[in-house]
């Protein structure tokens, strides 16, 4: 079942001064959102089978519209994150078979690499709900300048029987960060922690 | 002379494909970019404040151009258009209105030789402060299927010494935009009115 999109959104956001200090190059991120129907909305289906897929599809799509959004290769993506929210008459359930069983596959298709889990939140709210995106660092999940969040609303939505999917990328970290930790230029990249 | 101390930009875009009606055959695009910007004038009371509208004329400008981009890079497709600012704590509501002047001499010039006035709004509000930003025809401010309206706020901004200035453009009517009133096609384009 293809997912039934009302509408895409992208923001992105380019910070030039944090604590009162030049940010050079200015810290980019970007999210894409789409808010999509949720075909079980008001019943309880056992089979989410179809909202997998839906979360497949939207995996390659939304990534590609971040991506193209921020500018840059996908290889110079440096961190990710993910999440949704289900309108009122659908389940947390309903979010997570969007987001975790195949979205990550095509999403990290499209950055080129990305061996960490992909940082995720999910929540139930009305119209107008903020999304508090985590992101961490593709290849390195202990990368802790890359510990981020990234807040996203769509001011029409959810409505009942919809859902908020949205992804966020960062093209560098925090801005000015300096409490240690393993430094990105550490990364061994294999086991998506280190 | 104010010095126009830029610390955050977010561009926002919007893809809408339909809302419940038949999906249009070329989706509705609306988009906005947010500068956060130092208020040189927070914290007291300044009598004369009309020069700064000369110092945000380039930021007007940049801004404008990048929308444009945003939105596909073709300033013939832009068919609506707004304002909007939101000042910080520390500041007057009047800051906000030296956005007027730069924000929509920018937009204009932008357009070519758009007529109509650029609708607007302004408050004064705090971080993750939320601004309607009315929408109107670039060329007729009657044509009742442009007028529209686009939500827009940073989680971080504005603060207290700060102002959010915003433009907003589209790329057509609302999506199923079907109450009758002046039509586009039937724009006289004499007086920025019908």
């Amino acid at each position: 079942m293809p997912a039934e999109i009302r509408k895409i959104i992208t923001v992105v956001e380019e910070t030039h001064i944090e604590g009162e200090r030049g940010v050079t190059p200015p810290a980019r991120r970007a999210a894409a959102v789409a808010v999509i129907r949720n075909p079980f909305a008001g019943r309880y289906e056992e089979d989410l089978s179809a909202l997998i897929e839906i979360g497949e599809s939207l995996g390659h799509v939304l990534a590609q519209r971040a991506v193209a959004a921020l500018g840059i290769a996908g290889a110079d993506v440096e961190s990710f994150g993910k999440a949704a929210a289900v309108g009122a008459d659908g389940e947390l359930e309903h979010a997570a078979a969007i987001l975790h069983p195949k979205l990550g596959a095509p999403f990290r298709k499209v950055l080129g690499k990305g061996a960490a889990l992909i940082p995720s939140s999910k929540k139930r709210g009305g119209l107008g709900v903020a999304l508090d995106i985590p992101l961490g660092h593709k290849d390195a999940a202990f990368v802790r300048s890359h510990f981020d969040g990234m807040e996203v609303r769509v001011a029409d939505a959810p409505r009942a029987h919809e859902i908020v999917v949205a992804l966020a990328i960062s093209a560098t970290g925090r801005p000015h960060p300096r409490i240690g930790g393993l430094q990105k230029t550490q990364i061994i990249g294999e086991d998506g922690l280190r | 002379m104010h010095e126009i101390v830029l610390r955050k930009t977010a561009v926002i875009i919007e893809d809408i494909f339909h809302e419940g009606g038949p999906a249009a055959a070329t989706p509705l695009l609306r988009g906005a970019i947010c500068a956060v910007i130092k208020n040189p004038f927070a914290g007291a009371y300044v009598e004369d404040i009309l020069a700064f509208m000369d110092d945000l004329k380039p930021l007007g400008h940049t801004m404008a151009a990048r929308l444009v981009e945003a939105l596909g890079g073709d300033p013939s497709r832009i068919e609506g258009f707004g304002k909007g600012a939101i000042v910080g704590e520390a500041g007057e509501l009047e800051h906000g209105a030296l956005w007027h002047v730069p924000g929509g001499y920018a937009m204009r010039e932008s357009l070519g030789d758009a007529k109509a006035i650029v609708a607007s709004t302004k408050k004064v509000g705090g971080p993750g402060a939320r601004l309607d930003v009315p929408i109107t025809h670039i060329n007729a401010s009657y044509v009742r299927s442009h007028f529209d309206s686009f939500e827009i706020g940073i989680p971080d901004a504005p603060r207290a010494h700060e102002m959010l200035v915003a433009l907003v453009m589209t790329t057509g009517p609302r999506i199923h935009a079907r109450v009758g009133g002046l039509a586009a096609a039937d724009i006289k384009g004499n007086d920025g009115l019908r």
